[in-house]
């Protein structure tokens, strides 16, 4: 390593803060325009879905472990569990298939 | 709901992202022992950057010795996306809220908060980003300091199971309006669709991971926005 380790740290950090702070402070008002407010309305649930899958079929040692704790996941959310009920029981479910695999 | 409630809650919502990034900053840990960083150096890098992309490739960039323009730019190009979620978020908080909040948003801004913050009923408290981040932001930290103490503290099974609490935790904000919001339901599971297809064919999935969040949120939430426009106020504050 010849460059400094801690301007490298310095200069990650500032771009990745700049990219989440610029918008934020930018767009202080309410957007009225009905297509860009429908856009942002709809951006988190792509993004999650997208991130989600087939993400994490790869997260663990195992695909169908991975599979179980996905429809796991489902299951305990569309019976209305908590953020930390439905992740507990991905992960629960995940090594309780591995621990058979 | 107060402030202090709401920032209860954000803390409560922030532990299965704490879970979930200490079995990621785990791994990060490792790597950037093995890359020559010192504890104290790997710590400060995940505090100040949370963020995992960026600071797993930000690594190969300075085991290479690149410039500090190349790093710049690879986080740029890696983080990019935060920017469409900081568009969201900016529509999201409370406009009453003082402006000074935006300031310390944005640094918790990961996908992760953000995917329960931008998913929260009615308008955004900062306080419930606040509380989401005062779990997240140390369990991110203290997975990379295990890490580098060494690779060895969790165990193969457990890591693997965490490794599914993030993507558990975004199944549980996106589930509940799916269940009962036909168009919302609609999007994710055609963007579940499209990201499969973009994994599997070839050229395609060449795109990174980062970038194909950006495209496919630009082609499905604008696809979605012109076909299911939202007219009224209250259908966003109300949701």
């Amino acid at each position: 390593m010849s460059n400094n380790i801690y301007i490298y740290i310095f200069v990650m950090a500032g771009v990745t803060y700049l990219i989440r702070l610029l918008p934020l402070t930018f767009i202080r008002r309410e957007i009225k325009n009905t297509f860009i407010r429908s856009f942002l309305y709809y951006v988190p649930y792509v993004t999650l879905s997208v991130m989600t899958f087939p993400a994490i079929l790869y997260a663990t040692e195992n695909l169908w472990s991975a599979l179980a704790g996905l429809i796991a996941a489902i299951f305990i959310a569309w019976k209305g569990g908590s953020l930390i009920k439905v992740s507990a029981a991905a992960c629960i479910t995940v090594f309780l298939v591995e621990l058979f695999i | 709901m107060n402030h202090r409630t709401e920032f209860k809650q954000g803390m409560a919502d922030g532990i299965p992202i704490a879970l979930g990034y200490m079995a990621v900053s785990f791994t990060f840990g490792i790597m950037a022992k093995d890359a020559g960083l010192t504890a104290f150096q790997a710590v400060l890098l995940s505090l100040t950057n949370l963020t995992s992309a960026g600071q797993f490739a930000g690594l190969g960039i300075i085991v290479a010795s690149s410039s500090y323009l190349e790093m710049a730019f690879t986080q740029l190009v890696i983080n990019l996306r935060y920017c469409l979620m900081s568009c969201a978020l900016s529509q999201k908080l409370d406009f009453k809220a003082p402006f000074f909040h935006r300031f310390f948003i944005a640094y918790g801004n990961t996908d992760e908060i953000f995917g329960i913050c931008s998913c929260r009923e009615g308008k955004l408290d900062p306080f419930y980003c606040y509380g989401a981040i005062s779990v997240a932001s140390p369990g991110w930290a203290f997975g990379t300091f295990l890490g580098v103490l060494s690779g060895s503290i969790l165990p193969a099974r457990i890591l693997s199971a965490l490794g599914v609490a993030l993507y558990g935790m975004f199944i549980a904000v996106i589930i509940p309006p799916a269940k009962t919001d036909k168009i919302i339901r609609g999007i994710v599971l055609a963007s579940m669709a499209v990201s499969f297809v973009f994994t599997i064919i070839p050229v395609l999935n060449q795109i990174s991971s980062g970038f194909r969040i950006i495209l496919l949120t630009l082609l499905i939430a604008g696809t979605a926005a012109l076909l299911f426009p939202i007219k009224s106020e209250e259908a966003i504050e109300n949701t």
